[in-house]
This record gives structure tokens, C-alpha cells and sequence, in this order.
């Protein structure tokens, strides 16, 4: 949205600003490592930026880094099927029953706004240190966009569409399957994009917090080490993995909603 | 005033008993109502489902308790401190990224991808950088908050009327002015928008980073109440601390106006 919203520049002007942006990057990088060389920065507070990058190779060898990849996106898979079932489920609902979404849109607006995840030693306790404790969080916290954009979506089916539904004679599900759903289908999955994104920080954010399962796990284990490269490095892959999980996400919506 | 104290007590009966009352008066009934029967059942392990009295009992113990209010203090001083570092720096990135193209393509997409990124796991490097102390949580309540501030304003810099921007110009406005009495008032809403959401995840970023290590504030009981087992406290401490955030939340958009705009 913001890179779109910017991108007014020529070809040669892109060209430089991303240069720069990366000069910058590198810059930074460089400084850090000469103040530390050089014993300006503690080095067993920050470690210098080449050792951070030597660690990466260690870390990804020994720490099992691909298994707990596969254990998160589980969790994540996990929660995003949950979400997507209970939500759209929960988003119809609503929207058939106006009475319900009357009562109770306030509720799931004000549930986006709470912080769901400090409910987790609550959690713990009802489903153990385990990996349902860390999936239940993530599906909670991820749930109420998911449940608004289907409302927003059904809702705004455009009346020519239900029209023709209605010309057609549908019957009630035939109306919702052929018309209502398909035409709700991209504000749907923007609803489930910004699930699956709150789902994975959470789910990560839980795996840190209680110590268990897969990648947030890896940094509170480098960290109580005190690996602090390792540590140093095992954040910059999850922040890599997030981020390309994200930008997957925003390629899929884009090819979902080709004309916008 | 008793007159027009009378009249609205006349009027509310007819409002309240709208269907729509009724039936949230029913889903919290029958919410309440299974919650108590799970709870007196004894089909789930014993305390996992306190009886409402036990959470109303330690509800009011809490909030009769003068060490609550000093933890709750702690929090929201690290909550506000954060906010304001964390808002200022994000206002300032985020004017000067809306204002100049070029340094939005250099520099906006980092922080856009950075921002929806688990900023908890950074806790460990702000331990090293500033103590295990109140510190540490506002840096990470700072680094949350930073985010969407920056983002919503660079945002909202770049949707000002083009014609205020020539206004001030055509007034030979110095930058300063500009930002004063053009950007700021022109972007209120993109502001307490960036706000809300910087408190949101400010509150969950310093609340977190206090359960995972920490001696004083909110998370600290929360967690220490999980440590005890003490779940009638804990329950009881949720509930003041989502209302809390919820109540702060709609406060901040309800002081931009943003019930008129839009919900992004």
C-alpha cells in the first residue's frame, strides 16, 4: 500500500533511492563494527555485525532451525485453518442474523483491540505448556479481523449481483454460494491476511514468552546461553522469516484481487 | 438538574429494552451461567474455572489493594513513556518519509515490513542494552510503538490536500511552520489513528516484556499470580486490564473524532 502509494518516482530515481536504502543499511553495519573493533561499543553487549553473520551459518546447522520452521508454520497452519473456519463461519452468521451482528460486531471490534495475548499463563494453565496453549492464543488474537471482513464483505455485495441471484430464482444457499460468497471472497482474504499476520506474531511472541516448540523458542534458547551472536542472529532470521511471510501473503492478495 | 434527571430516567426504559439489549443481556447471561455450572461441575481441574464469586471476590481485593495501584503506575508510566518516545520519533520519521518521495522508496518499505514483525523477541537484546530494570520495557513498549505511528503518518503526509501545502508555501512558511500549522492539524486523524494503534501494541509489547522478567508492574502480578496458582487473581486482573486497554483505546479515537472516519 505504502510502497505503491510512493512509487511516483522514474526509473533511474527508484533505482538510487533503493540503492541508498541499502547503502544505509550497509553503512550502519560497517559503523557498528568499527565502533566495537575498536572497543567504543561493548562487545558483550552488541556483537560485532561480522560474527553475527558467521553465527548464521552455526545457527541454522545446530539449532534444528529448519524442524522449528516446520513446527511454527504448523502452529500457524494450525490457527489459519482454525481462523478461517470459525471466522467466515462466525462472519456469516452474523451477517444472516442481523440481530446477532446488531449485538455483537461492538464486542469483536472492541476483542480486536484487547491485547488477547497477556491472557497466555491463562492459557498455560487450561491447556498445558504445550503447543495448543501457543495455537489457541494465536487463533484468538487472529479471529475478530477475520470475522469483520467477512461481515464487510457479504455486505458489500453489489445489488446487481444479488439482483441477478434473485432474477435467477437461487434459492437461499445457492444465492450465498454462487453470489454472495464468491463476491465476498477478497475482502475475505484481506481479513485473512491480516489474521494470519496477527496469528504468527502471536504464535511466535508465545513460543518466546513460555519457552516451547519452534522459532521464538530459538531465541530464548540462544539468549539464556548467552549466545549473544547466535541470539543476535537467530532474531534477523525470524524478522527474514516474517517478513517473507508477509510479502507472500500481500503477492497472494494482489493475485486475489487483480483489478483494484 | 432533578428535573432533567427525571426525564432521562423516563427515557431509558424504552431504549434499553431494544432487542438488541436483550439479547447481549441474554448472551452474558448464558455465558455467565455456563461459566458457573463448568465451574461448580468439577468436570475440569479444580480452579481452572473459578466460581464467579471467587473472580468478584478477588476483583474487589484487588481493587482495594494500594500495591495494585502502585504496579498499575509503574505500567502506565512505562506504557506513557513509551508512547511518547516511541510517537515523537515515529511523528518526526514519519513526516519526514511522507514529505520526500525519495526517502520513502529508500527507506519506507523496512519499516513497513519491520513493523508487523513479533517485536517481543527483541526483549533479550533490550535486557543486554538496558538493564532488567523499567527500562528494558519501554524500549520494547518504544520499538512497538514506533511502527505504526511512523507508517500512519508518513501515510497521512502524502494524503494532505495538495492545495494546503501551496497555501503555506505561497505564506513563505519555514519548515517548522509548516509542520506546525499545515502537516499536523492536516493530518489530526492519521495522527490519533497511528496513536491508537501505537498504544495498542505499546501496551502489549511493555505487558509481555514484564511477564517474562521483571519485579514491578502488571505483568509482573499476572505472572506471579500464575506462579502461585492464585487463577481467581489472575482472572480478576485480566478483566481490569482489558477494560483498561479497551476503554483507553476508544478513548484515543474518541478524542481524534475518529467514530466520523473511517475504520482502517
Amino acid at each position: 500500500m505504502t510502497a505503491r502509494a510512493a512509487s511516483k518516482l522514474s526509473g533511474v530515481g527508484q533505482f538510487t533511492a533503493k540503492t541508498i536504502g541499502i547503502g544505509t543499511l550497509v553503512t550502519f553495519l560497517l559503523v557498528a563494527e568499527i565502533l566495537i573493533q575498536i572497543d567504543i561499543i561493548n562487545r558483550f553487549i552488541v556483537p560485532p555485525p561480522s560474527e553475527i553473520i558467521g553465527s548464521f551459518y552455526r545457527v541454522i546447522t545446530q539449532e534444528r532451525v529448519f524442524s522449528r520452521f516446520l513446527f511454527t508454520a504448523s502452529e500457524c497452519l494450525t490457527a489459519g485453518v482454525m481462523i478461517t473456519v470459525f471466522g467466515i463461519a462466525g462472519g456469516v452468521l452474523m451477517h444472516r442474523f442481523k440481530l446477532l451482528q446488531q449485538a455483537c460486531e461492538t464486542w469483536v471490534a472492541a476483542m480486536a483491540s484487547a491485547p488477547v495475548v497477556l491472557m497466555y499463563p491463562l492459557f498455560m494453565v487450561i491447556f498445558g505448556r504445550n503447543a495448543w496453549t501457543i495455537i489457541m492464543i494465536g487463533f484468538i488474537a487472529a479471529l475478530p479481523p477475520v470475522i469483520l471482513k467477512t461481515i464487510e464483505g457479504i455486505a458489500g455485495t453489489r445489488k446487481v449481483l444479488v439482483n441477478v441471484g434473485r432474477s435467477f430464482n437461487l434459492s437461499p444457499a445457492q444465492q450465498f454460494w454462487k453470489i454472495l460468497f464468491p463476491a465476498a471472497l477478497p475482502t475475505i482474504f484481506v481479513g485473512l491476511r491480516l489474521g494470519l499476520i496477527f496469528a504468527l506474531i502471536n504464535i511466535v511472541g508465545v513460543e518466546f514468552l513460555i519457552n516451547y516448540g519452534g522459532l521464538g523458542q530459538l531465541i530464548e534458547d540462544l539468549a539464556e546461553r548467552y549466545d549473544l551472536p547466535g541470539t543476535y542472529a537467530a532474531i534477523c532470521f525470524v524478522i527474514l522469516v516474517s517478513v517473507l511471510f508477509f510479502m507472500a501473503l500481500e503477492k497472494a492478495e494482489r493475485w486475489l484481487r487483480p483489478v483494484d | 438538574m432533578a428535573e432533567t434527571g427525571r426525564l432521562r430516567q423516563a427515557a431509558v426504559p424504552a431504549a434499553r429494552l431494544s432487542p438488541v439489549t436483550l439479547l447481549r443481556a441474554a448472551i452474558i447471561l448464558a455465558l455467565l451461567a455456563i461459566w458457573e455450572f463448568l465451574s461448580r461441575s468439577g468436570w475440569l481441574y479444580r480452579d481452572v474455572v473459578p466460581s464467579l464469586l471467587s473472580i468478584g471476590r478477588a476483583l474487589v481485593g484487588l481493587l482495594t489493594s494500594p500495591g495494585y495501584y502502585f504496579n498499575l503506575g509503574v505500567t502506565m508510566a512505562e506504557i506513557g513513556t513509551a508512547l511518547l518516545v516511541g510517537g515523537l520519533s515515529g511523528l518526526a520519521v514519519g513526516i519526514l518519509l511522507g514529505a520526500n518521495r525519495f526517502l520513502s522508496k529508500a527507506f519506507e518499505s523496512y519499516i513497513y515490513y519491520l513493523g508487523p514483525t513479533p517485536k517481543i523477541i527483541f526483549f533479550p537484546v533490550m535486557i543486554m542494552w538496558f538493564g532488567v530494570g523499567p527500562e528494558s520495557k519501554i524500549a520494547l513498549g518504544t520499538l512497538s510503538c514506533f511502527f505504526p505511528v511512523a507508517l500512519s503518518v508518513a501515510a497521512g503526509m502524502r494524503g494532505i490536500d495538495k492545495v494546503l501545502i501551496r497555501v503555506g508555501n505561497s505564506f513563505r512558511a519555514s519548515p517548522w511552520q509548516m509542520v506546525v500549522k499545515i502537516y499536523l492539524p492536516a493530518m489530526r486523524h492519521p495522527i490519533i489513528n497511528g496513536i491508537r494503534l501505537g498504544l495498542g501494541v505499546a501496551l502489549i509489547g511493555t505487558l509481555l516484556a514484564e511477564t517474562k522478567l521483571s519485579n514491578m508492574g502488571i505483568g509482573f502480578l499476572i505472572i506471579q499470580a500464575y506462579g502461585i496458582f492464585d487463577m481467581p487473581r489472575m482472572y480478576a486482573m485480566l478483566i481490569v486490564l482489558f477494560v483498561l486497554a479497551i476503554g483507553a483505546n476508544a478513548l484515543v479515537g474518541r478524542l481524534g473524532g475518529l467514530d466520523s472516519i473511517k475504520r482502517t
